[in-house]
This record gives structure tokens, sequence and C-alpha cells, in this order.
């Protein structure tokens, strides 16, 4: 029988997990709405990073984590779906549009994917905006419900319509993708996407379809865009255009810059810093998004692979400083 | 007919607009492979000279946008100085490094002079041109000339000195330009320089007629991307060729519906076309 050994890889996640159970008991109101937006934002970034993998920034990633978010609320308010359907109902539609934006988007690189995709993107809000029924306008949607009530017999009811309940549903949700996205990562296709991103003539003449393979990256990630955007309806209870537009997007490539892309936690790592220095500069108010535009330059200039660079780095000039200390 | 007559002036007026920042972009992405978000805040930087030098100091309205050109341009080339030319080269980077521009430009303004109400600039050119019965202010009108002799000088520019063919030359391809001894550093400068005083130039003119307001760049900048990735990337004529399409789309949309609608229009119109011809109207290579 061969023994089963816990890697050290493993001991921390699940180190990691428990902190997340205990976490919310520890917090305040207002962090706590903090810590659930980060998770959201967690699975934002992830699925952003799935479709970088093929070599392709995505700006049109917002207005589909929208389009999740509006198909959820609108379903709950007007035709009373349960909550438990309409989140993975609101990823697959969100796929579908993903899927309409794909076509012409996979077949361009670079810099004309970056501006197509933002003006699609930028076209789908904007029909937010125009179309007061049933969109609401540029007010948006209010009112939206938080999941019902869980009772059973014997046990007490659990109402989701408080912090700590919902934060565990967006965790256990968050775990759910991630685990998903991290397999899909090192499976086979995810060595095709980054095949694709790296050689694309040469994917192509060994006979990989390489159309076919970056539709699939864009509509894996639009799913798990639009899953989030229901998580986020629900969470913020009123949604508007604005919240998905270039502002936002800029944010979203902010967390993926400062963390880097070629890991599958690099992203996970950028978002969780900035949002630690998002609340510590909070006293700047209206000047961050200078301070932002500052550090994603450095970022770019200093630190081109992210902070997921930053070890291989400190160990090299480590080594330097040595070697330069012995001489 | 007056209407007829009204709208294909006013797509005019729009059209050599989106011109003159559309031909900006292509060339600086042609020589740079640069995509530079923050145009649409030179433009705006360029309205907010006219503003503080012409309405709140007084100074003549052409020093004024003689004035904003020079300024924008010195913004241009030092981005150019400081942040593209590490990253030149590298789409991705580039762009989002502009994006961080945007953000710093768009807040040292707002900050500085406030936001709120737009900042008033009263038009220098007073009255209007009738044409048939239509109406068209001298103002909104002056992009036309303006718009012409730019594009006019560029033209020669490129094609009659020999520093304009280094640049073309840089542009097709930067490798053998630099082995022919051209300085891609130089060109690179060069090209962000004129492509940021069209922007101050276009925004100048425009002052009086777009609300000058941090954000009046959002206004503008979707439309002159979409306008270069459709002219084909790179290409100055194409991007010309595409102005006057979506100047015209822009325009009739925006007078039978409103602007928003034609911003979708035309981003559906883009993708459309991209779909059929994914290396744009007039581009040689797929982008």
């Amino acid at each position: 029988m061969r023994k089963y050994k816990i890697s050290p890889a493993h001991a921390s996640l699940i180190a990691l997990v428990a902190f997340l159970c205990v976490l919310p008991f520890q917090l305040g109101g207002y962090a706590l709405s903090i810590t659930t937006l980060l998770l959201i934002n967690i699975i934002i970034v992830v699925s952003f990073r799935l479709i970088t993998t093929i070599g392709g920034w995505n700006l049109a990633h917002y207005p589909l984590v929208g389009v999740g978010a509006y198909f959820s609320a609108l379903m709950a308010i007007n035709f009373g779906w349960p909550f438990w359907a309409t989140v993975p109902l609101a990823g697959f539609v969100a796929a579908i549009i993903g899927f309409g934006f794909s076509y012409p988007l996979v077949r361009m690189t670079g810099f004309a994917f970056f501006i197509t995709s933002y003006a699609i993107g930028e076209a789908l809000r904007l029909s937010w905006v125009k179309l007061v029924y049933p969109f609401g306008g540029p007010t948006g949607i209010s009112r939206i419900p938080r999941p019902s009530p869980w009772s059973f017999p014997g046990l007490p009811t659990i109402d989701f319509s408080h912090f700590i309940p919902y934060y565990f549903i967006v965790l256990v949700v968050m775990l759910v993708c991630l685990f998903i996205m991290q397999r899909i990562d090192r499976s086979r296709l995810g060595n095709t996407f980054k095949a694709i991103y790296l050689q694309e003539p040469l994917a192509d003449s060994v006979g990989i379809d390489v159309t076919q393979y970056k539709t699939q990256a864009y509509v894996i990630g639009a799913f798990f865009a639009g899953i989030a955007g229901a998580l986020l309806a629900h969470f913020l209870r009123a949604i508007d255009p604005s919240l998905f537009g270039l502002e936002t997007t800029t944010y979203l490539l902010i967390w993926a810059v400062l963390g880097g892309t070629h890991t599958f936690g690099g992203p996970i790592i950028g978002v969780g810093i900035f949002t630690a220095m998002e609340e510590g500069l909070r006293p700047l108010a209206a000047w961050r998004p200078l301070v932002y535009g500052f550090i994603l330059i450095a970022v770019l200039l200093f630190l081109p692979g992210g902070l997921e660079d930053l070890p291989g780095k400190v160990s090299t000039w480590v080594k330097k400083l040595r070697s330069w200390i012995r001489r | 007919m007056e209407f007829a007559i009204q709208t294909v002036a006013n797509a005019w007026v729009a059209t050599f607009l989106y011109a003159v920042l559309a031909v900006g972009l292509a060339l600086i992405f042609g020589v740079m492979r640069t995509a530079n978000f923050a145009h649409g805040e030179f433009f705006m930087v360029g309205a907010y000279v006219v503003w503080l030098l012409y309405s709140r100091s007084d100074w003549p309205f052409p020093v004024a946008v003689v004035a904003a050109m020079g300024i924008v341009t010195g913004i241009g080339m030092i981005t150019e100085l400081g942040v593209f030319r590490t990253l030149r080269g590298n789409v991705v980077a580039g762009l989002i490094a502009s994006l961080g521009l945007v953000f710093i430009l768009q807040v040292t303004v707002g900050r500085i002079w406030g936001l709120g109400l737009a900042k008033p600039v009263a038009p220098f050119f007073p009255g209007s041109l009738e044409i048939l019965g239509a109406n068209v202010g001298w103002q909104r009108f002056s992009i036309i000339p303006a718009g012409l002799t730019m594009l006019g000088i560029l033209w020669l520019f490129l094609n009659r000195f020999k520093m304009g063919q280094a640049l073309r030359a840089t542009a097709q391809d930067p490798e053998a330009a630099a082995l022919m001894g051209i300085s891609i550093n130089r060109m690179a400068l060069l090209a962000m320089g004129i492509s940021a005083a069209f922007a101050g130039v276009a925004g100048a003119l425009m002052s009086s007629v777009y609300p000058v307001e941090p954000y009046m760049g959002h206004a503008v900048i979707l439309m002159a991307f979409i306008i270069v990735i459709v002219g084909g990337t790179g290409s100055l004529i194409g991007a010309f060729v595409a102005a006057i399409m979506f100047g015209f789309i822009h325009t009739v949309v925006t007078t039978v519906f409103d602007s928003t609608v034609a911003i979708i229009i035309a981003c559906v119109t883009m993708a459309i076309i991209l779909a059929v011809r994914p290396k744009g109207l007039l581009g040689r290579e797929k982008v």
C-alpha cells in the first residue's frame, strides 16, 4: 500500500483554506465585504488570465462579467428564479455571448485583439445604458435579492442575506472555479493554449486547430466571468453599466500586470496586494488613480514579469551581491 | 434637403477630426508598434491649454493653439522617452502603460482645475457658414482646413523629405532601417511628436465645440482606434479612408438616433468588417 504523503504545497493550501474559513468570524462588516469582493475579483482575474494564455488581453472581460450580473439579476427580479439556478446559468449565458465575441476576436492578435475587444465590450455596455427596458438604463438595476434562506428540519435556518453565510457561498464557488481552472491550466488543453501563444505558426503546422482552441479558451474564460458577475450582482444588490466600464477594466489589467500572468498564482497575488494597497491608500481619495498609473508604469518598466518574477529576480540579485562580496 | 446637407457638412467636420487623430495613432503604431490610449488625453490637454490661455488669460487664440501644440508635443515626447522607448515592440505592455498615462493625465487635470461643469471656451471664429441653407459654425468648420493642411504637410514630409522617408522605412521594417543607419530612437521620438502635435491642435480647435472636461478624451479615442484598425493598422491612407467612412456613419446615426447608438453601430460595423477582412481595409499584414 502506497503511503499518501502531503506535499508542502498541499499543506499550505489546506492551511490557507482553513484560514479563509475562520477569517469571516474575526472581521467587521466593512472588512468582510472587502474580503468577499476580493474573492469574487479572484475568479474574475483568474478567468481573465485563462484568456491571456492564448495571447489575448481581453478588454471585454468586464462587460462579460456584466452579462452574468445582469442576467442573474433580471431572472431573479422578473421571474423569481432561485439564486442556485441563475448563477450557473449566468455562466452559460456569458459563455454564449463570449462565443459570439470570439468570432472576430480569435482571428486577430495583439493590438487588434485589444482594441476590438474593447470596442465590442463597450458596444454591449452602451446597449445597457441605452435600453431602459429591461436593463434599467444608466441607473441600472437595484433591489437584487440575496439567496433565499435554507431551512432543514432540526437545524437552524441559514439566512444568506447576512454577510457571513454569503461569504461562504462565494468562498465555495471560488474554490470550485479555481480548481477547475487550475485543472484546465495543467491539462493538455491548457498546454495547447500556451503552445499557440508561444508559436502560433508552429502549432498550426503540427495540426492544432488554432482558431478552434482560441475560441475554447475565450468561451471558458467568459463562462467563469459570468459566474463571478452573478455572485457580484447578488452581493452588491445594485448594478449599473458604469461598474463594467474602462476604468474597472483598467483595474483588472493592473491586477494582472502587478501579479504577472505566466503562473496560475500570479494574478491572485496581484489582486490580493492591490486590494491591500487600495485600503492603505484610502486617505489619498481621488488622487489614487494617479498613484495606480505610476505603479502600473513602474511595474511594466522595472518588473515586466510582475510580482511572480520577484523571487527569481531577488535570488539573482543576492547571488550577484554574494559573488561581489567574495571578490 | 437642408437636413441632408447639414448632415453631410457635419460628417465632413467629424471626418477631419477623426482623420487627424487616427493618422497620428496609425503613425506611432507603424513606427513603434505602440498603441497609445493616452492619445485622447493629449486631445484633452490641448483643449485645456486653450481654455487656460485664451479664455482665462486673454491670449490671442492663434497663439493659444500654437502653445497647445507645443505643450502637447512636449508631453508626447516625454512619454516616449520615459515610457514607450523601453516598451517598444511589446504591444500589450505599451497599451497597458498608456492606460496608466490616461489615469495620470486625467487625475492631474481633474485635481488641479476641478471636475464638475465643463470649462467654457467662447468660439474664436464667430458666426456660421451657410451652404445651401445648412449652417456650420465657423469654429467647427476650422478643423477641415486645419486638418487638410496638417495632413498635407505630413504627406509632403513623408514623401519628399529624407527624414520623412526614413520614418516610412522604419515603419516598414525597423531592423532593415536600423541597418541602413537610421536611428530608430530618433524616428520614434519624431513620430510621437507629430502624433501628439496633431492631437493637441485637434483638441485646441475643438475646445469650444466639445465640453472641456478631464474625461473628454473618451468620446474620441474609441472612434479613433476603430478607424485605425478598420483602415489597416499602420496604413495612413487606410486610416484616412476609414475616417471618412466612420465620420459619415457616426454623424448620420447621431442625427437620426443619438451618439450612444452611433458608437454601438460603429463597433458592430467594425466587428463585421474585421470578421470578413482581418487585415482591415488597406492593411498589408495581419495584425
